[in-house]
């Protein structure tokens, strides 16, 4: 199954992954990126990577 | 059946668009063409890192050449596009044959408004990986910079170059330059904030020329007054990239002109993404244009979508956000902010080394929000913006929040 993947190094809190699937992202105090969930059912890798790829600094990706 | 879609503009909205539609099994061709001759790249790094000598070229390309091939998206880079034969379904582009379409998407983007004071070695816009390059070549031989235009692209540069060790003075016209997007409170913080880190500022004063030569201007203002440089830098704004389309016979207003579904109003099968398309926002209820990277990838993603689903497309309502990074405030913005709304704000950059702005124009609702510094502002409100908020409700939220922060010792 696809997982979803997060530099957290990268991760500069735009929040723009939680807007687009707020089941799989949130943010924690620091503004750094939680993954609620990490496995992607083939139904939902659209809106997933998505939501991803909406990130501006490029720190999360969806993996086969 | 094969289809053929053509887009138009590489940079992100292109590039976004070709991605997206490969996501939801779109299996025609799909022709990516650009004027620029560079492999796209990405916008936002140019006044920060790539300024800065921070990252790499290879670190803000969008799309590699193997990562194209993999997607089946065919590149034809370094042609503009000249005009559109609507009816017979051609792409018109220079030194190149014209090429076929069923689906088009113009996502030609904005240009940097030019310099109205000459243009010359020395003046500078910053729009570009080559206006970037050029601009960090003439920081780094040092001597004062003058920014003229105290808007996200001048204040961003600004930040940079004083990291750079430069001295820089912004120029603008306005008495308080934010107030055009906020409100003079927060207009005065963001002058406070380049001051406190060493940027001259010249408000409320218009340039009336640019003497001289690289190396040695001489600026001379509306109050008479006269500021040195060696290299300037004009961020007076943008316009969109719709010239091309003048003989097209589609609808061009500021940007082309699209319905609700993104797609041309003379022309269903021609589609518009990101700063260049003038859409119906049918929450809003008015035709708009935003040139923001978070909207062109939004938008990128809903024309990929009516693409691929032509008799149940998706009328396109995003929230609008954007965001700016200046020396050690992040500042972000999620929906409609300033103009005669009303609003509250809670915390202040001295004491709490953060704030957020809520803005409603009917005293109740949330209508926009303008965060500074405070990741769990941004997320309350732009969740709140997706679902519907009372500011009362997000201010009993963030107040509790807030801390006094003692500042860091520079």
């Amino acid at each position: 199954m696809p997982v979803v993947k997060a530099d957290l190094q990268a991760c500069q809190g735009y929040a723009n992954c939680v807007v687009g699937a707020t089941d799989y992202f949130d943010l924690d105090d620091d503004g750094i990126v939680i993954l609620l969930r990490t496995e992607v059912p083939e139904s939902e890798r659209a809106r997933v990577t998505e939501a991803a790829r909406s990130c501006p600094v490029s720190a999360l990706v969806v993996e086969d | 059946m094969n289809t053929t879609t053509v887009i138009v503009g590489s940079s992100i909205g292109g590039v976004r668009a070709a991605q997206s539609l490969r996501l939801e099994g779109y299996e025609g061709e799909i022709i990516l063409v650009g004027e620029d001759a560079e492999l796209p790249y990405d916008k936002p790094p140019l006044s920060k890192a790539v300024l800065a000598g921070k990252a790499e070229e290879s670190s803000i390309r969008l799309l590699t050449r193997e990562q194209a091939e993999d997607a089946r998206i065919q590149l034809v880079l370094g042609h503009a596009a000249t005009g559109i034969d609507v009816a017979g379904k051609l792409l018109l582009l220079e030194d190149h044959e014209p090429l076929r379409f069923d689906n088009l998407v113009i996502a030609t983007g904005a240009s940097a408004r030019p310099s109205p004071w000459g243009q010359r070695p020395g003046i500078h816009v910053l729009r570009s990986l080559d206006d970037a390059r050029k601009l960090r070549a003439d920081l780094l031989k040092g001597g004062q910079l003058a920014v003229i235009g105290a808007g996200f692209i001048g204040a961003e540069a600004a930040a940079t170059a004083r990291s750079l060790g430069l001295e820089v003075t912004v120029i603008d016209p306005l008495p308080i330059p934010m107030s055009r997007i906020f409100n003079p409170e927060i207009g005065h913080w963001f002058g406070d904030l380049h001051r406190n880190n060493g940027v001259t500022t010249i408000f409320g004063t218009g340039v009336e020329a640019i003497e001289g030569e690289q190396g040695s201007f001489t600026l001379r203002l509306t109050n008479g007054q006269k500021v040195e440089a060696a290299t300037v830098l004009v961020g007076i704004g943008a316009v969109p990239n719709d010239a091309w389309l003048g003989s097209s016979g589609l609808l061009v207003d500021n940007g082309v002109v699209l319905d609700e579904y993104c797609r041309a109003v003379d022309a269903p099968q021609v589609y518009g993404v990101g700063d260049v398309a003038r859409w119906r926002h049918s929450k809003h209820g008015e035709d708009i244009r935003i040139e923001h990277w978070t909207n062109a990838v939004e938008q990128a993603a809903c024309v990929a979508y009516n693409i691929t689903h032509p008799d149940s497309p998706r009328a396109y309502t995003p929230v609008e956000y954007v965001w700016s990074d200046q020396h050690d405030w992040k500042i972000q913005v999620v929906g409609r902010v300033g103009g005669n709304a009303e609003h509250i704000t809670i915390g202040d950059p001295e004491t709490h080394g953060r704030f957020a702005a809520l803005y409603t124009s009917d005293g109740v609702n949330l209508r926009g929000a303008a965060i500074v510094n405070w990741p769990k502002a941004l997320l309350a409100c732009r969740r709140g913006m997706a679902t519907g908020i009372t500011v009362e409700e997000l201010r009993e939220t963030l107040q509790p929040l807030l801390e006094p922060r003692p500042k860091v010792a520079l």
